[in-house]
């Protein structure tokens, strides 16, 4: 009974200390803070693009898709890749959630439009349309969602079997889908946002994480560039190449 | 260069106070030289305004020469007109030709009220400097300045962002409005020196939270507003800003 008494004690003692700070809230919702979320969401996001290409670049092998099966199986099946799958998609909702609130509340801080568009000067047209280019990848995402993601975790795909081990077959299910002509061309839509969005987004990740150094910016930016257009291009050619049935 | 007269269309931004709605009003004027400045332009008609009794256009300015910061028009889509890295008031009208058209806008931003047609309320700045734009310092002897040793690129590096004049024309030009070239000037001014160093982590979140609660935007990093700026401040002082602001959201105490 005694011992009970400490209970309330530390129910009140946990709620009036904080369990996040004054400034880890501010971290969040304050104007550079947000930013710096978008960052580091940012740059996880990237790395895991550079996965997900090379991973899906098995399917040149043209070994019948065996070599890009067997490559996803082991994705699917690992559990430290199953846990940062969990992160990928936290992080994932964490920049897409904190880019929404950011367009809208940027959106709203000019009452009276100018009669004269500022342009160009000093900016890039993709560097001010993050948000709708981020939309773009998001629509992408969800069909993309639907045709791979979905059906490998939940629904069920082809299967195929290597000696004596059944695998889903994820590369059947790639030549069905991109069987399909529009489908084939809403992927390179898709890729084509990733890559301005990418061309943008790459360098200033960094910059919203403080790096200030001009050797540092102007490395970042080229490789950004090169990035933005290297990889969402290897994207773009698979469905085009199986399309064109350039794998067997 | 050649000296010429010129004719000109104006279409200037005209609103009696803060709470009228506002419109353009279409203006001639004749003879203008192309070694007036811009707002002697200005002022040309302005005298002929008042000599046909109407009400003369509000605009703000002081020193005339480039270094208060207080002029500001948006001119043809451009804070400060069509030249770089120059002020309103030192823009002069040989960057315009006989028979052009030229509109005339206030800065457009809601942190920055217009009080009179191309007069606005720029205080928040005054007050995101009050939350943190300073060094503390106690009173008495005037310290001698060779005392502390700084090295050369730091001094440097302060002295560009401390030519920072405080004229808005970063919010101007940004798409969402930011403050934060203005801020992040201040913010890497003081840093970068001895005597802004103690002081440098509550400087940047107060001043970051001040300027969020004057309701600018927040940065994207898009580079409108150096291109702009009259000072050719560099972006890099707002990557600055958010390095500071990464570390003393770390390491403070609250
Ligand atoms: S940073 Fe440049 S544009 Fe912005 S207030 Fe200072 S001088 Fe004006
Ligand atoms: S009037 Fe002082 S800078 Fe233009």
């Amino acid at each position: 009974m005694r011992l009970l008494a400490f209970v309330p004690y530390f129910c009140s003692d946990f709620l009036t200390h904080n369990l996040v700070s004054m400034t880890w809230k501010q971290v969040f919702t304050s104007s550079v803070g947000r930013k710096l979320t978008m960052g580091l969401t940012g740059i996880f996001l990237i790395l895991f693009l550079v996965v997900h290409a090379g991973l899906n670049a098995c399917i040149w092998a043209n070994d019948g898709g065996v070599m890009f099966n067997k490559a996803a199986h082991f994705m699917g099946a690992t559990i430290v890749i199953r846990i940062l799958e969990i992160g990928l998609f936290v992080f994932i909702f964490i920049h897409i959630i904190q880019g929404l609130i950011l367009e809208a509340s940027n959106r709203s801080k000019r009452g009276t439009p100018y009669a004269v568009n500022y342009g160009n000067r000093g900016s890039k047209w993709y560097s001010r349309s993050m948000g709708l280019l981020g939309t773009l990848v998001l629509l992408f995402l969800i069909l993309h969602w639907i045709h791979f993601w979905i059906p490998s975790r939940f629904t069920g795909t082809p299967e195929v079997t290597y000696d004596n081990k059944t695998y889903h077959d994820l590369f059947t299910l790639m030549k069905e889908i991109f069987a399909e002509l529009w489908v084939v061309i809403v992927y390179v839509l898709g890729c084509i946002s990733l890559g301005y969005h990418l061309a943008h987004g790459f360098q200033s990740a960094f910059r919203s994480l403080g790096v200030h150094n001009k050797k540092y910016n102007n490395m970042l930016t080229s490789l950004g560039y090169g990035f933005a257009v290297i990889v969402p291009l290897a994207f773009a050619m698979m469905p085009v190449s199986m399309y064109l049935g350039w794998v067997s | 260069m050649e000296h010429y007269n010129m004719n000109l269309t104006l279409k200037v931004w005209r609103q009696k106070n803060q709470s009228d709605r506002g419109q353009f009003e279409t203006y001639k004027v004749s003879n203008i030289s192309s070694e007036m400045s811009f707002l002697e332009m200005f002022d040309v008609l302005n005298e002929e305004l008042i000599q046909e009794g109407k009400d003369p256009i509000a605009f703000d300015h002081d020193c005339r020469e480039g270094i208060c910061g207080m002029c500001s028009m948006y001119i043809d889509g451009k804070p400060h007109g069509p030249w770089q890295e120059n002020t309103t008031c030192q823009l002069h009208m040989r960057a315009f030709k006989d028979g052009d058209t030229i509109t005339v806008e206030p800065w457009r931003a809601n942190a920055f009220p217009v009080l009179k047609d191309l007069v606005t309320d720029r205080t928040a700045f005054d007050r995101i400097i009050q939350a943190g734009g300073f060094i503390s310092v106690n009173t008495g002897n005037a310290v001698d300045a060779n005392a502390l040793p700084i090295e050369k690129a730091k001094a440097d590096d302060a002295f560009a962002a401390a030519a920072c004049i405080g004229c808005g024309a970063c919010v101007a030009a940004c798409k969402n409005s930011s403050a934060l070239l203005f801020v992040g000037a201040k913010v890497a001014h003081l840093g970068l020196l001895p005597q802004g160093e103690p002081e440098r982590k509550e400087r940047v979140l107060n001043m970051v939270a001040q300027m969020d609660k004057e309701g600018f935007g927040a940065c994207t990093s898009t580079g409108a507003c150096e291109a702009t700026c009259p000072k050719g401040i560099s972006i890099s002082n707002i990557n600055r800003l958010n390095k500071e602001y990464l570390v003393a959201s770390l390491v403070s105490e609250k």
